[in-house]
């Protein structure tokens, strides 16, 4: 193998395990601020309960974004030093105002959310909660926006060979950065979700009869109950964006090779790149055309328009199909259990256990999303300016064999450690004494009396 | 935009200052997180929890300097990020599977069952080994201007063991001003050992400096400059005298003059830098690429200055509003 192609796989390698506890942070940030605040609000026991566990969670995701994100950032110069040398000049700032107003926040007042409710007052624990939560979003924003940039560049201009930036609005706010970040945004909503749903219903299922993980699962839930309609919403705003500035991708996540009007939205086929054709088809007539276009006939320009310019067209084909296949089962669970938490105030036994299954579900969407976006810009790192090839290190392949050998093994290695943990702390939780229904009926009572005298 | 009127000469100098300040900042904070880390006995398991309650709050913001430094030296001198860093690529990998391992390993060992516990202990003190010998030895190799000679090999092994030697000082300064009783005693016992191994260490790789740089040679040997450059080996070594006087006369009635080792750690660490500073000042690779050559583009620079300006003062401001948060002895780490 030679080093781009090594380089590629050690890159995707380490961002793919990065981009898993990000995801789950963002969001969770903001769970728990709803938590403290529940908490204070209420003055209930549960709330805290529910907090400190998710806390611990949140904390060794954290860990994990913190080790693997040191990782990337010196990828960037490491295996693709010809994407510093001529994209540095947008890059570095965006990445520089990452670091700076967000990755210090996020870690400092981590230590507060985490260690300090018994040395701070109440007002500052929860601050730092905020904090933390906003930290991590504004984290998001930076990178996306770099990200989107790489996608759809604009405000730059180009001196011999070498990318200077000319309008930083233009460049942060650039034509796909705000339907990116709200997809990222929204796709963290629902794995966050979906962890939380899916660790409270295998505390559920293993016996635990405490209100805190009731009362998680239903939060949860409706959380995602409520995202995932935006999300579909929020994707295909995404969809039409990308069909407007990198038509060659939406091409290969329909598979289509030729022009054509009234085109079919296809369910499967298994794409040729040889004989630029499709085997297997199965097909919605003119669906896709309905959605792209947004009128049965309308057309859409087919990979052949882009020979030698378009991306890979099955991992692009297949990653879009696993991202909206899961995109659709998390809709039917999350409203199937709306439905039930809202009658019921229960989940039945086997929707708990798909619940149970489902708790890794974002993680699995997330990143069939990241690979249809982010292999559907191949060739290019920075579409229509600087190819992937002219970027890549001039390191001894044999160096980066080495190194990436490395990563896949800990990564192997911390990746079930962490799924092991977090179920471990589940079965934990369930043993620890907790508050239960009728130590909240008294408590209720309690103020209530209160209330009336 | 602002500061247009700033020349690139300007902000060139700036930069490597604003790295200089992420580098050492990042040497004294994790320095002595990992220092903590390699002082983790293997046999006697009843320190680690104390140990390692004594950085609990501190170790992810302090770890974020190495991604600033990182992201600075990448932003504002590319060419000498590409030229440093894939030089040393294998032991900037060794540092990261290091960094890695001891970053997870704190986390997983409060949450899982004892047995496990322990080995992720080992991980955390063998993680931070990996971690400052690769630092040792990358900056021994950046100081001979990024040569990979037997000379230069040698010359970073020292380096090497120099660099885990001054953090392991650090750490056990650390210790005896975070831990009471038992603890604390064998912190000053570390303390004590560290302290000549580290003075060992600065003589052995300020004479070895001498030999690998004419131009350094000379300016140490020449004035103004090199009565400074003189000075800094000297006053080193008065404060390590000092500080194994205070080791000796302490612990005090009262936890009183506990916080001067730690003190006097934090001036040798800004001695030591100094000098390398004051060595090298203005090549950004030593010998090969000075920082007017490595610089990147103007408007860049301004534009992260700006929000540089605004943000490091108050990066600055929290951080220390958290030391005063957990000023004191550690407590035991509970997410309460």
């Amino acid at each position: 193998m030679d080093v781009l192609m090594l380089s590629r796989l050690q890159f995707a390698l380490n961002i793919s395990f990065h981009i898993l506890f990000p995801t789950i942070t963002i969001a969770l940030g903001w769970f728990l601020f709803y938590f403290k605040v529940r908490s204070n609000v209420s003055g209930h026991p549960v709330w805290m309960r529910i907090y400190r566990f998710w806390v611990r969670v949140f904390a060794l995701t954290f860990a994990l974004g913190v080790v693997s994100g040191v990782t990337m950032s010196f990828q960037f110069g490491t295996n693709w030093p010809g994407f510093m040398e001529k994209a540095g000049n947008v890059a570095g700032p965006l990445l520089g105002y990452e670091v700076l107003t967000a990755f210090f926040l996020e870690a400092t007042f981590l230590g507060i959310m985490l260690f300090g409710s018994r040395r701070v007052p109440n007002w500052l624990h929860t601050l730092s909660s905020l904090i933390v939560a906003i930290g991590t979003t504004i984290s998001a924003f930076w990178i996306i926006s770099l990200n989107s940039w790489m996608h759809t560049p604009q405000g730059h201009e180009i001196i011999d060979g070498v990318i200077y930036a000319k309008d930083w609005s233009q460049i942060i706010f650039n034509p796909s950065f705000p339907y990116r970040l709200t997809h990222m945004l929204l796709a963290s909503g629902l794995t966050a979700s979906f962890l939380i749903a899916g660790l409270s219903a295998y505390r559920i299922v293993k016996g635990d009869d405490k209100i805190a993980p009731k009362i998680a699962l239903k939060t949860a839930t409706y959380t995602a109950a409520i995202l995932i309609p935006l999300q579909i919403f929020a994707g295909d705003m995404h969809g039409l964006n990308t069909l407007e500035h990198q038509p060659q991708k939406v091409a290969a996540m329909e598979g289509l090779w030729e022009t054509e009007r009234e085109v079919p939205l296809l369910l499967f086929a298994i794409p040729d790149e040889e004989n630029r054709t499709n085997h297997f088809e199965i097909g919605v007539p003119r669906l896709a055309s309905l959605i792209l276009t947004h009128s049965a006939d309308g057309e859409i320009q087919g990979l052949n328009e882009f020979k030698g310019e378009h991306p890979p067209v099955k991992p692009v084909f297949f990653a879009f199909r696993v991202m909206v296949g899961m995109g659709m089962f998390m809709l039917l669970c999350a409203w199937l259990g709306s439905y039930y938490l809202w009658r019921n105030n229960a989940l039945p036994g086997w929707l708990n256990k798909v619940f149970m299954a489902m708790s890794f579900s974002g993680w699995i969407a997330t990143l069939a999303g990241w690979y249809v976006t982010e292999v559907g810009r191949q060739p290019y790192l920075v579409t229509g300016v600087l190819k992937t090839i002219d970027a890549v290190t001039g390191l001894p392949g044999g160096n980066v064999a080495l190194s990436f050998t490395l990563y896949a093994l800990l990564y192997g290695v911390l990746l079930v450690a962490y799924m092991g943990t977090l179920t471990l702390m589940c079965r934990k939780s369930i043993e620890i004494e907790e508050i239960t229904s009728e130590e909240r009926d008294q408590a209720r009572a309690a103020r209530y009396a209160a209330a009336k005298a | 935009m602002p500061f247009e009127n700033l020349s690139i000469d300007t902000l060139a100098n700036i930069y490597i200052g604003l790295l200089g300040l992420a580098v050492l900042l990042y040497a004294v904070l994790d320095g002595y997180d990992l220092g903590v880390g390699l002082l983790i006995p293997p046999r006697e398991e009843r320190f680690r929890d104390d140990m390692i309650a004594s950085i609990g709050p501190y170790w992810d913001a302090n770890e974020t300097w190495l991604v600033l430094a990182v992201g600075l030296l990448l932003f504002a001198f590319p060419e000498a990020h590409s030229d440093i860093l894939q030089t040393l690529y294998l032991p900037a990998t060794f540092m990261l599977v290091g960094l890695i391992l001891r970053g997870v390993s704190f986390d997983f060992r409060a949450k899982v069952a004892q047995v496990k516990k322990r080995k992720w202990d080992l991980t955390f003190k063998y993680g931070s080994l990996l971690t400052t010998l690769a630092q040792g030895y990358m900056l021994g190799i950046w100081v001979t201007g990024l040569r990979t000679d037997w000379a230069a090999q040698g010359f970073a092994l020292l380096s090497a063991l120099g660099v885990t030697a001054a953090y392991a000082f650090i750490g056990a300064c650390w210790l005896i001003l975070k831990s009471e009783g038992e603890l604390q005693q064998k912190a000053f016992y570390w303390a004590r050992r560290g302290l000549g191994i580290l003075a060992g260490g600065i003589i052995a790789v300020s004479l070895a400096n001498l030999f690998l740089h004419e131009e350094v040679r000379n300016l140490w040997l020449s004035a103004p400059w090199g009565y400074v450059l003189m000075a800094i080996p000297i006053a080193c070594f008065a404060l390590l005298g000092l500080c194994a006087v205070v080791l000796k006369r302490l612990p005090a009635a009262e936890g009183r003059g506990e916080w001067l080792p730690f003190g006097i750690a934090l001036l040798v660490f800004v001695l030591c830098f100094g000098a390398f500073g004051v060595s090298y000042y203005p090549f950004v690779v030593p010998g090969e690429l000075t920082i007017m050559d490595a610089v990147a583009d103007a408007n860049s620079l301004r534009f992260l200055l700006v929000g540089a300006s605004i943000v490091v003062p108050c990066i600055l401001a929290y951080t220390f509003m958290v030391y005063r948060i957990f000023a004191g002895k550690s407590e035991k780490l509970s997410y309460y």
